[in-house]
């Protein structure tokens, strides 16, 4: 019984895997057909290395950026003690639910050169253009500030949770030894948390080499350009597939690096929550220097753009208002909890089978599982419809050959093709944020449920499954909100009369109608938000 | 047993989710790179005359893959785009059939056409470039050329060279000027930017109110909607609209179209969808509603787009300028003109 069990375990994951990998798979095989029309050679010749330093820059420039926002916040609101500390250690997390995209109209609108500031800075001093300098907001670093304000607490959320399930003790027992604050930090905390740094970069940096709206509306182009520019304009599938294959590639190495530099370290600790009356209490400048950080934070990724979106939604409330919002609205919803649902199963799957059989093919299976993330959507989309509409094809033919009705396209046609796509794109948050949950859980508990007679399957049932509740609960708020926002994948593979509030959104902000797309944008947002608030008091009351 | 239990729930699954695209009997489905708002009134009108219900579904991106993948089992009747340029790469993927209608003939003039009638333009729209009323007054005699010569350095506003109506108008010039002469206007044009291009048309026209650049790029239509923006009303009266190249090739003209689908599975009422948009309610409306230039010669344009004057369009074949697509988007590559 438990070996039939245990094979399953082994099959599964795989299965799952190829499933979720085959949309990757289909464009890499894309990438080695013949192509005749020369336009990779083009782009090495013109704009390439152009494409891929800003790729680079903006990877760069995001990941520094979010490192500084997120772990003095981390640190901040885990270790130290000040006023709003409570209040502040949730509210750091709501970014998440801004859409990208959104931030970024709302600041170009803001800051552009006919937007209000500048147009009160002209008329307060009678300036003309070319009287003073102003920070151009279209620019790679533009971008990048926009990408790190929204994706920051990523970052934030695991390394708040590093620092608050670090035990406090070996803080204080290097603080007891003569180490001061700022070196005990950085010699016991950051190494300590390394896993949940490494995980939270990668997250930021793969989903910064996929966006393509944000990058686009600031005239900054990047690889994902290309990719758009080769497959769409000049009508060569190879060549964009080429280069999402060189994407893929360098995320791979990255990733492989990470774990290899860390494959000696074996972190477990025993202590779950720390020590919280054991926090720093702040007083005098540094209070009101991390209360002034912390809060500006939240007013740049938070209170400012939801103001803005608060005025026009306001102002052109009849115009925007629309019967079928509320069906949108409804779509939008259960669409994000199926995929939150179906990434949290995905994630279990493959860590487990890590866990219960550690080794290459595990970790090739997680990881595997992962790479639709750094994908760019409509990439994604495309690969997804190469293998469900072959199915398609190939059923139809095989039911006309038994002289059955055909089925049409039951795969690509439906929202099966969409929930996959999502899958894709998504499962590497579930799996990365249960995985840095899962190494934290000392297999000595693991072992101590196997001698006294558990099987695999009911060890990681009643030990295991229970020790992870947050990260599954995180896992869940995280792609729940992520398929709130999806745009280009839901854009290009939802069936006819669907739209979520990201696609109806978009046919606004797409022509930069930032009137009409403010009411729809705030419940995105506000939708978003909900389930962030519910759940995190859930965690709070447990812990 | 789980196993067993786990497919019927996953098959199951999988019939809900497909179940809940299942169409009314009368239909015509509608592929559309044109935003949804901008011909909903249209496909309201049709199904109220005629009863058949229109399934639109709008992307930017994509869609003319997504057929080709879908093959004989695509639903889409139809593919609306608002440039050529995907009209002519449609039909060169061999993915539209040709429609011959005697209405359809009868109301959209033959240059209209594809070249076996496989796509029918509905609306046309003109490049147009705009000069600032408060520095520069009209120029009715500008020219795409100006734009480039070193006078205009630093005066001129544009949006990405990447969208499709300014690569159809490079496209243009290629097909009149050659390659050589279009990569030397094309650099030339980069140089007298006064900004990166960056933006929609209508984010041009505001640029020029604020004094930023004297002289935008932008379509017709966007004034015409602008004016009928209370909150926009000012940036659209801060510029004079000139129609360039009077005196020499004509002011660039770009199309929205339609196309009939290779395997269009509600053909009829495909067609009754593109004799209905060709037809006088429908082009009245797009002329009235969106300021396009209806295609049908009896239905004149709203009195608005007709107060801007008459103009002499290009009449180069928008066979010739789609047949320069692909070099035009290479020559944008070439000059780095977005970067």
């Amino acid at each position: 019984m438990i070996s039939k069990s245990f094979n399953l375990y082994k099959l599964l994951p795989w299965v799952v895997t190829c499933i979720l990998l085959s949309p990757v798979l289909a464009i890499f095989f894309s990438a080695f057909s013949t192509d005749e029309s020369g336009s990779f050679q083009h782009l090495i010749d013109t704009v390439l290395s152009t494409y891929i330093s800003n790729s680079l820059l903006v990877i760069v420039y995001v990941v520094l950026l979010s490192i500084l926002f997120a772990l003095p916040c981390a640190w901040f609101v885990a270790c130290c003690e000040f006023p709003t500390r409570e209040k502040l250690q949730w509210m750091l997390m709501l970014p998440l639910a801004m859409p990208p995209y959104i931030i970024a109209i709302v600041y170009t609108d803001l800051l552009d050169f006919a937007g209000p500031v500048q147009l009160t800075i002209r008329a307060l001093f009678d300036w003309q253009p070319s009287d003073y300098y102003f920070p151009e907001v279209r620019t790679l670093f533009g971008a990048s500030v926009i990408l790190a304000l929204s994706l920051f607490p990523y970052l934030y959320l695991l390394l708040r949770g590093a620092f608050l399930t670090q035990s406090a003790g070996l803080f204080h027992a290097a603080r007891t030894l003569g180490v001061p604050p700022l070196r005990a930090f950085w010699r016991v905390s950051i190494p300590l948390s390394r896993s949940a740094m490494a995980v939270g970069v990668s997250l930021i940096a793969m989903e910064t080499l996929g966006d393509f709206a944000t990058v686009n509306y600031f005239a900054v182009h990047t690889l994902t350009t290309a990719i758009y520019d080769t497959w769409l304009e000049l009508g060569s599938l190879t060549t964009a597939a080429k280069i999402s294959s060189l994407m893929l590639l360098a995320i791979v190495i990255l990733i492989s690096l990470e774990s290899y530099s860390r494959r000696k370290q074996q972190v477990y600790q025993r202590n779950g929550s720390g020590n919280t009356e054991l926090r720093f209490v702040l007083t005098g400048w540094q209070k009101w220097g991390v209360l002034a950080f912390t809060w500006s934070l939240l007013a740049f990724s938070l209170f400012i753009p939801i103001a803005t979106l608060l005025y026009y939604a306001v102002n052109y409330f009849n115009a925007s208002l629309n019967n079928d919002l509320m069906q949108y609205t409804l779509n939008s919803l259960w669409l994000a909890f199926l995929v939150a649902i179906l990434s949290i199963l995905v994630a279990l799957l493959v860590n487990f089978y890590q866990r219960l059989s550690p080794g290459l093919g595990a970790k090739s299976s997680i990881r595997l599982s992962s790479l639709g993330y750094a994908v760019p959507g409509t990439v994604v989309a495309i690969g997804v419809l190469i293998p469900l509409t072959s199915i398609d094809l190939w059923l139809n033919d095989v039911l006309l050959g038994l002289d059955l009705k055909p089925v049409g396209l039951l795969l690509s046609g439906s929202l099966v093709i969409l929930v996959l796509g999502y899958l894709v794109r998504f499962s590497a948050i579930a799996v990365g944020s249960i995985d840095s949950n899962l190494v934290q859980v000392s297999p000595s508990l693991d072992f101590a449920s196997r001698t006294l007679g558990n099987g695999p399957v009911k060890t990681l049932w009643r030990v295991n499954i229970p020790l992870i509740r947050k990260g599954m609960l995180t896992a869940f708020i995280l792609v729940f909100i992520e398929s709130m926002k999806e745009l280009p994948a839901a854009l290009l593979l939802r069936p006819f009369n669907f739209e979520t509030l990201a696609t109806y959104v978009y046919q606004f902000v797409s022509d930069e109608m930032i009137e009409l797309a403010a009411l729809p944008a705030l419940m995105i947002i506000g939708l978003g938000l909900v389930p962030f608030i519910v759940v995190n008091r859930l965690l709070e009351k447990k812990t | 047993m789980s196993i067993k239990k786990s497919l019927t729930v996953l098959l199951a699954g999988t019939s809900a989710l497909a179940s809940s695209m299942s169409f009314a009997a009368e239909e015509v489905n509608v592929y559309s790179y044109r935003q949804p708002f901008l011909i909903e009134p249209m496909m309201k009108e049709f199904t109220a005359e005629t009863g058949v219900k229109v399934n639109i579904l709008f992307a930017k991106k994509g869609l003319i893959e997504r057929i080709k993948r879908e093959g004989k089992l695509s639903t889409a009747d139809l593919m609306l785009t608002s440039d050529f340029s995907r009209l002519t790469m449609f039909t060169e993927e061999g993915l539209a059939q040709p429609v011959d209608s005697d209405i359809l003939n009868k109301n959209i003039p033959s240059q209209f056409h594809g070249a076996e009638k496989q796509w029918y333009a509905l609306t046309s729209r003109a490049r147009n470039i705009y000069s600032s009323v408060e520095r520069v007054g009209p120029a009715p005699t500008i020219t795409y050329q100006d734009l480039a010569t070193p006078a205009f350095k630093g005066k001129v506003c544009m949006r990405s060279g990447k969208h499709p109506y300014n690569v159809s108008l490079l496209a243009s010039i290629i097909a009149h000027e050659g390659e050589a002469k279009a990569k030397t206007w094309l650099e030339g044009l980069k140089a007298n930017l006064a900004r990166k291009p960056q933006g929609n048309d209508r984010a041009q026209v505001k640029a020029v109110k604020e004094g930023l650049c004297d002289y935008a790029l932008t379509n017709s239509y966007y004034l015409g909607k602008m004016l009928n923006d209370p909150k926009q009303v000012a940036w659209a009266e801060s510029v004079h609209i000139n129609f360039p190249n009077q005196a020499t090739t004509g002011t660039h003209v770009n199309v929205s179209g339609i196309a009939l689908t290779k395997y269009a599975p509600n053909k009829n009422n495909a067609i009754k969808l593109m004799e209905f948009l060709s037809g006088d309610v429908a082009q009245q409306m797009y002329a009235e509603i969106n300021y396009e230039y209806p295609v049908k010669e009896d239905v004149q344009p709203s009195k608005l787009v007709a107060s801007w004057g008459k103009f002499k369009a290009d009449d180069i074949k928008l066979s010739d300028i789609a047949a320069q697509h692909q070099a035009a988007i290479k020559l944008l590559d070439e000059v780095k003109f977005d970067l």
